[in-house]
């Protein structure tokens, strides 16, 4: 232990617990998220393929967190030649 | 009736196989039935840790796989008659362990065993979720750094969403048990203190385990901690944790906290 360290005022420990609150803070949401968004996939899927047929490669559910509000993007792939089931 | 405690951490070398021998051997010690059950197929080590390496004749996949009777592949320890270990398969691949399998044998313990140990690998595959399924009670080995205490908080949810527990709708039971923790190198600032782990991972706490080199003596030996030493700091930390875990009140003490003078002194420029 020299002298100077005396006068280190930065400890670690501060950094780490702050660091990993805001990381875990957005982890938990976010695992519960991942699934949301394949729930979310799936029932919107299905809706849509009542009416018209889908490519299910074809679709992309997104979901991106901002800070003030989340969006969620949904993308999907209707062929030009698609038949309609039922207006 | 029997209890199933898991061992878990999510990341490997914390402590994880340590803590599970240690506390079988604790709970053992109070005269109680226990089977410490290595899952770790593939990378078994509680045989080694636990002095036991040369008498494994049959693993938990060869009494999945019907190739032995359970009374078989248990191994009686030599220094408790209480004590019993389930080793793992060292030459299988992990996806010998099915889930139907491990239930069987758990079933099977259950009526045999007052105390069932599982210990479980690191990661979250498929030997680290077998490991916890079938639980009563979960105690999460942490280091206080920030990359286990992550891995902590992530299989803190899976033991709240992929247990047998957890799909009954019932609360599973969590504690932590912090290990390798330095009280001295804390107090300056430059490690996490049990507060900002029980504070960030929110279970309560079972234990603090100091870092030790009485730990790696006994594995060295091939004794659980609480049996190499029994008054060595680290055998007392596990003692306590195993009566905590049995049930009863037991203050909680941080070890090596309480130092004279000389132990400040000396504390510090061994840290």
């Amino acid at each position: 232990m020299s002298i100077f360290s005396l006068f280190r005022k930065q400890s670690s420990a501060p950094m780490a617990r702050e660091r990993l609150q805001v990381l875990l803070a957005h982890e938990r949401a976010s695992v519960g998220q991942s699934d949301l968004v394949a729930i979310l996939r799936e029932e919107i899927l299905a809706v849509i393929a009542k009416h018209v047929e889908i490519d299910d490669e074809k679709v992309s559910v997104k979901m991106e967190r901002g800070e003030h509000v989340t969006t969620l993007e949904v993308d999907i792939e209707i062929p030009v030649t698609v038949t309609v089931r039922a207006a | 009736m029997a209890k199933v405690v898991v061992v878990t951490s999510g990341k490997g070398g914390v402590g994880k196989t340590t803590s599970s021998a240690a506390l079988g051997a604790a709970l053992a010690q109070r005269g109680e039935k226990t089977v410490v059950v290595d899952f770790d197929v593939g990378l078994r080590n509680l045989d080694l840790v636990m002095g036991a390496e040369r008498r494994v004749v049959y693993d938990i996949v060869n009494v999945i796989q019907g190739d032995a009777k359970l009374p078989q592949a248990l191994i009686r320890d030599k220094r408790l008659d209480t004590l019993f270990l389930l080793p793992a398969s060292q030459t299988r691949d992990k996806d010998s362990l099915t889930a139907e399998g491990v239930e069987q044998v758990m079933n099977d313990l259950k009526r045999h065993f007052d105390w069932i140990i599982c210990d479980s690998p690191a990661g979250i595959e498929r030997g680290a979720t077998l490991a916890m399924r079938h639980a009563d009670v979960a105690v999460v080995v942490t280091n206080p750094e920030v990359s286990s205490v992550r891995d902590s908080d992530r299989i803190i949810g899976l033991l709240d969403s992929k247990t047998e527990k957890a799909e009954l709708g019932e609360r599973m039971e969590k504690h932590l048990l912090l290990t390798r923790y330095d009280a001295v190198r804390a107090e300056r600032g430059d490690m996490l203190k049990v507060d900002d782990v029980l504070e960030i991972l929110s279970i309560p706490l079972l234990g603090i385990v100091p870092e030790s080199m009485d730990v790696l003596k006994a594995s060295n030996i091939g004794a659980p901690v609480t049996l190499a030493d029994s008054r060595s700091a680290p055998a007392l930390a596990y003692l306590d944790a195993a009566r905590r875990l049995a049930g009863e009140t037991v203050p909680m003490t941080i070890p090596g906290e309480k130092r004279g003078l000389l132990g400040k002194i000396f504390g510090r420029r061994a840290a």
